[in-house]
């Protein structure tokens, strides 16, 4: 039993600021949604406003076709995996996972029954009589998954679940946490301060900033396709310029940028927004050559980056980031030009 | 252990401080056993005689009993109000107004002979409550401060987290809080008992207004023996007292381990 999960005009607020402010998002059913953004952006509010833990001030949530919005927090069904694991330390792990069951009226030899069969699924069969204070915290992180599992909640939310693991451990439990819920086929929202992490796992990544969904899309639309500055740069589109069409002719647009120069954007790789707009460059999206038809720079700082030298560069639009090759390092003060790599680039509507 | 050489000066001052604290207590011991109807010590002559009249004075046994309903019940009531308050403070002290926290332990900054007067005042000559009543409301007053400081700082450590986990596996809030919070700050529930007892039963100040015709606690008594009588009786008590408390302890300690108090 997979449903979706639905938040319209979703509002909350403590005392007078307002965290949260007419917030929607739509998690499919068997889809797995994060939540992405600096801390303060909303992210945790939202998800405890879906999980009960806090009143919204306006909005709706609905389970499928349920409105939950005023349904109590343990009336709700959703798994929750939180940060800092919680499980109860007064419990050995079976009995954690069985925790669920027990609320839920089971007997006892068909508790048992299942929260074996789930810590078996997650492999940790051999630690079920221990208390979760011998555990690692990979471990422990497990036992929580299988705690919220058990219960096969429609929907599964997860808080940072991976923050207090070493970088070793959060790529392997996130390849276990997406395992288990495509296994399942449970709904989730998932939230993490972790592009990463988010972008690897997600099939939808909705980045937020300032209690607001800025852009809800693919990894992979976010990735190439950034809606806004906020996004492009957060998706690591460093250079951001403005721009405005001078000419148009043919399959390509010309246009011009502040200090006069130009560029030209071939229709079948591009579409130009407007008449003006913005072009946003990763550091690999501009090439520094020797030669060729690109904007002039004088180079300035180098840095070494394994696969490709970064040069900081001075240019009439502005100082731009810009990677050069590693067979040719560029001394500070050389004369250059900057030329557009297509598939590192993209074009925003100018705001 | 290596190297470990302690300094002549630091065990003299151990020592000291060891014959400072417990010197009393040989003190009393002895003026217990003592065979003149005076306290003295070192003892002269050797009696049980004084441990003996103990039960001879049915105003001891009477008090004692008193002293001991006392301090169960006032401070199980002050544990009943303490640790929501304890709750409340730890889980929503970020929002709460900072002055409550203040509150709960204003009985421990007022001096206790102005809290006794006080509530002399309020009820039993202001409201005409019966003595025993006072009595009970006066030391759980008194104790609660303890209740609520030790019960929070057992929840300070708490991750609610996890109470949150119990809630939205289905468990309803007033469960978790009883099946999942409350066995998780057990030591500090069964010390804040401890600590709220003893400050009961000790309790001279307090009780000194609030006692009235025909209820009196053992302290109360024992203070006014002592002026009436100034016998080794006094001391026999004392040493009784001392080694109940010892065996109270000791129970304390092979079933959950002394560690709790210091933590």
């Amino acid at each position: 039993m997979t449903v979706s999960l639905t938040v319209e005009g979703l509002t909350a607020q403590y005392g007078a600021t307002k965290v949260l402010e007419d917030l929607s998002l739509r998690v499919g059913e068997g889809e797995l949604v994060s939540l992405l953004g600096a801390s303060g952006c909303g992210k945790t509010t939202t998800l405890r406003a879906v999980a009960g833990f806090l009143a919204p001030a306006a909005g709706r949530i609905l389970l499928g076709a349920r409105d939950i919005t005023h349904v109590p927090a343990h009336r709700r069904e959703i798994g929750l995996v939180f940060q800092t694991y919680a499980l109860f330390p007064h419990l050995n792990v079976r009995d954690n996972v069985a925790f669920g069951l027990k609320q839920r009226g089971l007997g006892a030899s068909e508790r048992r029954r299942q929260a074996d069969d789930m810590l078996d699924r997650v492999g940790l069969s051999e630690l079920a009589d221990r208390r979760p204070s011998a555990l690692s915290g990979g471990q422990r992180q497990r036992v929580a998954l299988a705690r919220a599992l058990v219960i096969a909640p429609p929907l599964l939310m997860f808080d940072e679940p991976l923050s207090n693991l070493d970088a070793k451990l959060r790529v392997e439990m996130r390849v276990e946490i997406r395992r288990l819920q495509r296994a399942n086929g449970t709904t989730a929202l998932y939230v993490t301060h972790d592009q990463e992490e988010a972008f690897s796992i997600s099939d939808r990544v909705a980045i937020m900033r300032a209690g607001r969904i800025e852009q809800l899309d693919a990894p992979e639309v976010l990735y190439a396709r950034p809606a806004t500055p906020f996004v492009a740069d957060f998706v690591g589109f460093e250079n951001l310029i403005p721009m405005r069409v001078i000419a148009e002719a043919g399959d390509a647009v010309r246009a011009e940028m502040p200090g006069g120069a130009a560029f030209e954007f071939d229709k079948g790789q591009f579409t130009v927004p407007g008449p003006e707009f913005l072009f946003a460059a990763r550091p690999e999206g501009l090439r520094v050559a020797e030669d060729g038809q690109g904007l002039p720079t004088t180079l300035g700082l180098r840095t070494y980056l394994g696969r490709a030298y970064q040069y900081r560069c001075e240019t009439a639009a502005g100082e731009l980031i810009a990677n050069g090759p590693l067979s040719r390092p560029m001394e500070p003060g050389t004369r250059a030009l900057l030329i557009p790599v297509p598939e590192h680039c993209a074009l925003l509507r100018s705001t | 252990m290596m190297g470990a050489r302690l300094s002549p000066w630091l065990i003299g001052f151990a020592v000291l401080v060891f014959l400072f604290l417990l010197g009393p207590l040989v003190i009393i011991v002895g003026a217990s056993l003592s065979d003149t109807s005076f306290l003295t010590f070192p003892p002269r002559g050797i009696t049980l005689e004084w441990y003996a009249n103990i039960w001879q004075i049915s105003a001891f046994r009477s008090t004692a009993a008193t002293s001991l309903t006392l301090a169960v019940t006032a401070t199980a009531l002050a544990l009943v109000a303490g640790i929501p308050a304890a709750y409340a403070l730890a889980r929503y002290g970020v929002v709460l107004p900072p002055f409550l926290s203040t509150v709960f332990i204003l009985p421990i900054l007022v001096p206790e002979l102005v809290l006794g007067f006080s509530i002399m005042k309020s009820f039993t000559a202001g409201q005409g409550w019966p003595v025993t009543t006072t009595l009970i409301v006066g030391h759980a007053l008194l104790v609660l401060p303890y209740c609520v400081r030790v019960v929070s700082a057992s929840l300070a450590s708490f991750d609610f987290s996890v109470e949150e986990a119990a809630v939205s596996l289905g468990c309803p809030r007033w469960r978790a809080v009883l099946t999942v919070v409350l066995p998780n700050v057990r030591a500090g529930v069964i010390a804040a008992f401890i600590l709220a007892f003893i400050t009961s039963i000790n309790d001279v100040s307090v009780s000194l207004f609030l006692t009235g015709p025909g209820v009196s606690t053992l302290p109360i008594q024992l203070l006014a023996h002592m002026e009436q009588f100034f016998d080794p009786t006094i001391a026999a008590v004392s040493v009784v007292l001392m080694v109940l408390t010892v065996g109270v302890m000791a129970v304390v300690e092979w079933t959950l381990g002394l560690s709790f108090l210091t933590k």
